[in-house]
């Protein structure tokens, strides 16, 4: 392993040749280059590389359309028109792709902001993975809750309810950030407004899909709605799921479970989702049944 | 997959027709989503014979005649006015201009089913046309730019289509029938426009004299120019301006475009304008000569022909099939609120959205009222741009807002809509519904595009209440 000494030495050196090369900023303390324009002096707040803005613009300089290829980079998120260097794609191209791996990633491994949570007024349980890593590995451990988290909902949550909504970081954390706050009130002021009673709702933290079943069991709700984040891929990080389930158990089938998917900004908004999640559940409720067995 | 049946019957300068179509509506998302109803096909089962429209005099149409011709093509095509659940009545080119458009329309009104609608105005009819000829599909299957020029008895409509976006309009009164003749090739009517290109031609053309060849291919060398005038392709000279139809849009600068597609009778007429044998006077009109000098102006035929699915019927079949679209397909209404018909809509702008969004319900309820009584409507809708993404705050403030100004200016009884462009209608609508809290009925719908003036025709909901068909119609009267 490099030592933090070497690793320094090394980047000033890099620094300092990119620097002969005039297309790298002066260190701070560098002599200002003669002629240089004033501008110089402040850089450009550095472009998000992964924003959308920024994906808009065609890499591709010479297409023989430029507007046909505008319109066709309008209608999809596939990273189209980026042209190549060789067989390899552009430093660009490249750059942007790592820019979105990082995010999704990111959004894999990082925390729901508890800020968030405490101003939904959502308390957090944990299933039975202890940290990121037994949550990826262990799929099974996060479909169970904690013996502490059984006792907490048992101590904290009304049972006996027609449903029950929950929200869950699965592979998003950003997905929550994203969306929890405007779809939470319109699903209870909806459900409530239809006269339903609800159970207390909170977070549960590496959860998988299914421990909704061993919730619902466990609260004795008639429906179980679980908010949750979706793998994130390279076109979004913030898509959010809800799986709802009528007469949930733990081992029920999964065709059992009817899904909303794709709720973000540039999908299904959240309070749309809301709305007609709402009318779902209702159905759901209704029929007394969920997933392929509901007649839409 | 379920379907409507849609009828469109044309009514234009020189012919009347009816054709039927049936759209097919299907759930085009996945199933792990919510539902996106689409129309996924368009299939003409019926087209009438093209008529000759029925005129009483040359400003009166004769509107008992019209509703015979109707009557009739209803009985072959073997379809009742309670079997059409949706379409479009226009009076086209000139016809619109006749002085009892409206009381025609009026005469049909009952026939073509619940939903059917009026519309007319030239800029729609260029929209219409140039969807009905096909050359709208080809620059979406094409990803180019296409024009298309419907050449008619007596206006060519023009649009501009890119991409599948209408990128530009216009009319001009250039048209087969513009100048009658008899057999003999004896002058029985000259209309306004044609006058104008004879006199700046120098060409005499009087009522009851006989014009020779010449003089109608002169006349209608110069008609085909200005055309190629409008699409940009030579200079503009200022007779282009003294053709332009009333209540049209000017020539667009929408740039040069390398295909071009003919639909309209006169299109029909280029091809038939080859033969040696042909009768010129075979209409009784000028179309032959016009459809032949398109055929020959050099700037047009430089251009790339674009066939035309549909020629003559390329607007009835626009009528019928392009008029109607679905809303998204999550919305929120009160039941037994559709259908509406001829609501006037109240466009807001998106900063328009905002200040009255900040400034409160008073501010907008002016606005309504104003709008009621500039319209002197009785019923209306707001059309808003929405907001991308919004918390549930901002729509619970932007229904209080609607439903506290539009309460107070409806008269009783009056539902409370509003057409919104992000898809966010059916949280709009239940957030409207707990504002009523039932002294009202609401509708929200969004997915569809409303411009200041419009007005829009709701349809019964169709696939288990999920999606409404909407047509949205330009312009009543020019």
């Amino acid at each position: 392993m490099l030592d933090e000494k070497t690793i320094a030495l090394i980047a000033d050196e890099v620094a300092r040749r990119l620097r002969e090369t005039g297309r790298f900023p002066p260190a701070a303390d560098a002599p200002p280059v003669e002629n240089a324009p004033e501008s110089a002096a402040e850089p450009a707040p550095a472009e998000d590389i992964a924003s959308a803005e920024h994906k808009a613009k065609p890499l591709l300089r010479s297409a023989a359309d430029p507007e046909a290829l505008a319109r066709m980079k309008r209608r999809t998120t596939a990273r189209i028109g980026v042209g190549r260097a060789g067989p390899r794609l552009n430093t660009e191209t490249m750059l942007t792709l790592r820019a979105d791996h990082a995010k999704a990633r990111d959004s894999v491994f990082a925390d729901v902001d508890p800020r968030l949570l405490e101003r939904l007024g959502l308390f957090t349980v944990q299933t039975q993975c202890d940290c990121k890593d037994t949550y990826l590995t262990r799929p099974d451990l996060g479909r169970r809750l904690s013996d502490e988290a059984v006792r907490t909902l048992e101590e904290r949550c009304v049972k006996d309810i027609d449903v029950q909504i929950y929200a869950s970081d699965g592979l998003s954390s950003a997905a929550i950030e994203a969306n929890l706050e405007r779809i939470l009130p319109v699903l209870t002021e909806g459900l409530e407004a239809k006269g339903l009673k609800l159970g207390t709702p909170f977070f549960v933290r590496f959860g998988r899909v299914a421990a909704e079943d061993h919730i619902a069991e466990l609260l004795r709700a008639k429906v179980v709605c679980v908010l949750i984040g979706e793998r994130p891929g390279l076109a979004t990080a913030e898509s959010m799921s809800a799986y709802i389930v009528y007469g949930a158990h733990p081992g029920i089938p999964e065709a059992k479970r009817t899904v909303v998917s794709n709720i973000h900004k540039d999908g299904l908004t959240a309070v749309e989702a809301g709305a007609y999640i709402t009318e779902v559940i209702e159905q759901i409720l209704r029929q007394r049944k969920s997933g392929v067995d509901l007649v839409k | 997959m379920p379907t409507i049946v849609s009828v469109g019957i044309d009514i234009g300068t020189s012919t009347t027709q009816v054709i039927f179509s049936r759209i097919t509506m299907d759930n085009t998302a996945g199933y792990f989503t919510a539902p996106r109803i689409s129309i996924v096909g368009k299939e003409v089962f019926y087209r009438s014979e093209v008529r000759f429209t029925p005129l009483k005099t040359a400003v009166l149409i004769d509107g008992d005649a019209v509703r015979g011709i109707v009557e009739e093509e209803f009985r072959r095509a073997g379809m009742k006015p309670e079997n059409v659940d949706t379409g479009a009545v226009i009076i086209t080119g000139e016809s619109a201009r006749k002085e009892n458009a409206a009381e025609v329309l009026e005469k049909l009104s009952g026939f073509a089913g619940e939903f059917v609608v009026s519309t007319a105005g030239p800029d729609l009819e260029s929209i219409i046309a140039g969807k009905g000829s096909g050359a709208y599909q080809y620059s979406i299957e094409n990803d180019c730019a296409v024009a298309n020029l419907d050449v008619g008895g007596g206006t060519t409509n023009i649009v501009w289509f890119r991409g599948g976006d209408t990128v530009g309009k216009c009319c001009c009164d250039v048209g087969g029938r513009l100048v009658r003749l008899k057999k003999d090739g004896t002058v029985e009517s000259v209309s306004e426009a044609a006058k104008r290109v004879a006199d700046e031609q120098g060409l005499s053309l009087r009522v009851g004299e006989r014009a020779d060849e010449q003089t109608l291919a002169r006349l209608t060398a110069r008609m085909a120019e200005l055309l190629s005038e409008a699409l940009g392709l030579v200079p503009e000279t200022p007779l282009l301006r003294a053709v332009q139809t009333p209540n049209s849009s000017p020539p667009p600068a929408c740039g040069k475009v390398s295909r071009v597609c003919f639909s309209g009778g006169v299109a029909d007429c280029m091809e038939a304008s080859r033969a040696g044998t042909a009768d010129f006077l075979r209409f009784g009109d000028i179309g032959m000569y016009l459809g032949r000098a398109l055929r020959e102006n050099a700037a047009l035929s430089a251009l790339r022909r674009v066939t035309a699915s549909e020629t003559i019927r390329a607007t009835v079949v626009g009528a019928g099939t392009y008029t109607t679209s679905l809303s998204g397909s999550t919305i929120s209404y009160s039941p037994g609120v559709f259908p509406l018909k001829n609501v006037p809509a109240l466009k807001l702008s998106y900063q328009e959205q905002q200040a009255f969004l900040d400034a409160g319900p008073d501010a907008l309820y002016e606005r309504c009222r104003w709008f009621l009584a500039q319209n002197d409507a009785e019923r209306m809708l707001l059309a808003l741009p929405g907001k991308l993404d919004p918390t549930y705050q901002e729509v619970k403030r932007m229904a209080k807002c609607i439903v506290g100004a539009m309460d107070r200016s409806l008269p009783a009884g009056e539902p409370v809509v509003t057409v919104v462009e992000q898809d966010i209608a059916k949280a709009l609508g239940n957030a409207m519904k707990q504002e009523t809290n039932g002294r009202r009925a609401v509708a929200a719908i969004d997915s569809i595009r409303v411009e200041a003036g419009d007005f829009v025709d709701i349809g019964r909901p169709l696939m288990d209440g999920l999606v409404v068909p909407v047509v949205v119609k330009t312009l009543l009267f020019g």
